[in-house]
């Protein structure tokens, strides 16, 4: 028989515990693909967060470590210190890495640190059961927000691609989603550029992946991302915000650069 | 004996984990342990290793977390409100079973409190940490030459074991200066570290930190492999220091500064004619307990002094089984017990039990 596709040898043989038509499983595919391809996985760590993927760890076959929520960027900091020569991700949700871990996030990423954080938004807590996140849009009905979003108590959205594209020492940041193939297959460019990044030791590389919660969305794994191409895209849209090596060749003026 | 040198406490901690191997520290500023970063940000650099300072205590225990899971010998160091949020990354180090070494330089408190010296964080250090069952070897240095001594133990035992071994020192002992030896002593056979986050190199299964078990049975199971390993550092670490304390009917527990004020107060009584002796943990978890239960046997009371409304008493209390009465001379905030507060209440105490 001949083999047409099998298992990237970035990712173990254990099985997700992911819910159907969540699309963390597609992520974690395209960074393990990267990595791979990039002949990375040997010298690769991951840190996992607490949310939906914190089992992450059990699913990259590189090594792992497990972060308090919100602190994978300060653990990733000092691994990445302690050992240059690793290449060194985040892998985290919206609430771990927007809320909770705001301060860890953006002081990485002020200090330029040579990692790679893969920001998965999917507008929403998963893992706890559905709740507000900092990146639920106005109107978006959660567990905590029953009535909508409501931005006169609630406040508004992070859009992190967008305020980390003002931060010195981000080199790479980018917004993709993986709600078709097309989208799928720049959302792998977009890793494959930031780890890059890393490889080229210009800093900190960021890929924020738009991503579906149908569980907690209360939609099937198809409307689900019906939901994100038209709820999602709109507010937070697709685009690098910052490269700054091809910003720099274009000649315009970008931080440090 | 190599040569002495006049250095500040805090200073010595620096240097001394330096000489121990440590190349990565993770800073941020507080009163009184500044000078511990302070020093690091100037020699770091010229020993080929780190000083980062973080965006926040969390972030930096959590640095420290990362270097540990690389394999490398890590520290941070703070003072009590900032060891209050380093609590959550101390139960990480537990569950994840790393090593790593944190210094307490405490000050008074609750809350933002004071900045003079006080010994209030002695539950946080033994008991309460952060959320779980766990411990660290907690070590109480009274000199700066302890200071330098302790800290190189620290990293040593924290390699062995696996775990955190924190320093837990004050303002007093972190600000003064005092002549010390830098020797330090041949680093003894440690196990390797094969459960590090290195890059697995394609040549071996991945390497996994991690403190997550949803199992309740597998959860219960590292529990008490982790308790089993406490028992043995009980049985093997408990260190303490006696003074006058062979024919001692008073006797007096103390740590830190607080046991060179009560040697003061000792001599005055033992010119009393009253036969007053010191038993001080150096450390503090484990306690030394068999220590306290022997000196009980030919004591008639005991006073702990302590710069807290009474901490150390309870770990007293329970090495001695509450056999003999346990009394309390304490000062809080930020004031400092004299040698005569401390000797009224041995005079007190012998009047009472005579």
């Amino acid at each position: 028989m001949q083999t047409v596709f099998e298992r990237t040898p970035g990712l173990t043989d254990a099985i997700l515990h992911y819910c159907p038509g969540c699309t963390h499983g597609i992520i974690h595919r395209l960074v393990a693909e990267t990595l791979d391809e990039l002949d990375a996985t040997g010298r690769a760590v991951g840190i996992a967060p607490v949310g939906c993927a914190v089992m992450a760890y059990n699913y990259f076959s590189c090594d792992m470590v497990q972060a308090a929520h919100g602190r994978a960027p300060a653990v990733a900091t000092g691994l990445k210190r302690a050992r240059p020569d690793c290449v060194v991700f985040t892998y985290q949700g919206d609430g771990d890495l927007a809320a909770i871990g705001t301060a860890e996030t953006v002081h990485a990423a002020a200090r330029g640190e040579n990692i790679t954080v893969i920001f998965v938004n999917n507008a929403i807590y998963g893992m706890t059961g559905g709740q507000m996140a900092p990146t639920t849009i106005p109107g978006q009905v959660t567990q905590t927000s029953p009535y909508g979003r409501d931005t006169s108590v609630a406040g508004y959205p992070l859009r992190v691609c967008e305020f980390l594209a003002t931060v010195d020492g981000v080199a790479y940041a980018e917004r993709v989603s993986v709600d078709n193939v097309s989208h799928v297959r720049a959302a792998k460019k977009a890793i494959r550029r930031a780890f890059e990044t890393q490889l080229a030791g210009r800093g900190f590389s960021l890929v924020e992946v738009l991503s579906t919660c149908p569980t907690n969305w209360g939609l099937d794994p198809v409307r689900a991302l019906s939901w994100l191409r038209e709820n999602m895209i709109p507010y937070y849209p697709l685009g690098v915000y910052k490269d700054r090596e091809k910003d720099a060749a274009h000649g315009e003026v970008t931080g440090d650069a | 004996m190599t040569e002495k040198v006049l250095m500040k406490g805090n200073e010595a901690i620096a240097e001394a984990a330096i000489q121990a191997g440590c190349r990565f520290f993770f800073g941020y500023p507080i009163t009184p342990q500044t000078e511990v970063a302070a020093y690091m940000a100037r020699r770091m650099p010229k020993v080929d290793g780190l000083y980062l300072q973080a965006e926040s205590e969390i972030a930096a225990i959590n640095m420290v977390i990362g270097a540990s899971a690389a394999g490398r010998r890590a520290m941070t160091s703070s003072s009590s409100p900032g060891i209050a949020l380093k609590s959550e990354g101390l139960s990480y180090l537990a569950g994840c079973d790393l090593p790593a070494v944190i210094i307490n330089i405490q000050r008074g408190g609750p809350g933002l409190g004071g900045i003079q010296p006080s010994q209030a964080d002695y539950f946080h250090a033994t008991r309460g940490a952060g959320h779980g069952d766990f411990h660290m070897i907690v070590l109480a240095p009274n000199s700066v030459q302890e200071m330098v001594d302790l800290t190189h133990a620290a990293f040593d035992l924290a390699d062995r074991y696996r775990m955190t071994a924190m320093i837990l020192a004050d303002g007093i002992l972190g600000q003064m200066m005092e002549p010390v030896s830098l020797s330090k002593p041949d680093a003894p056979d440690l196990p390797p570290k094969d459960w590090a986050t290195t890059g697995t190199g394609g040549a071996r299964p991945h390497n996994i930190i991690n403190s997550l078990f949803l199992q309740p049975e597998e959860l219960e199971r590292t529990n008490f492999k982790r308790y089993d390993l406490y028992a043995r550092i009980e049985t093997h670490e408990a260190r303490h220091e006696a003074f006058m304390l062979d024919d001692a009917e008073i006797v007096v527990a103390a740590y830190g500064a607080c046991a060179r004020i009560a040697k003061n107060a000792i001599l005055a009584a033992r010119s009393r004619g009253i036969r007053a002796g010191l038993l001080r943990p150096v450390t503090l978890w484990p306690f030394p307990k068999k220590a306290f239960a022997a000196a009980a046997d030919t004591a008639r009371a005991f006073v702990t002094v302590e710069m807290s409304m009474g901490q150390m008493i309870e770990d007293v209390e329970l090495a001695i089984r509450c056999r003999r009465p346990v009394a309390l001379c304490k000062r809080v905030g930020g004031m400092v017990p004299t040698p005569e507060e401390i000797l009224s209440k041995i005079e007190e105490i012998a009047g009472g039990v005579r």
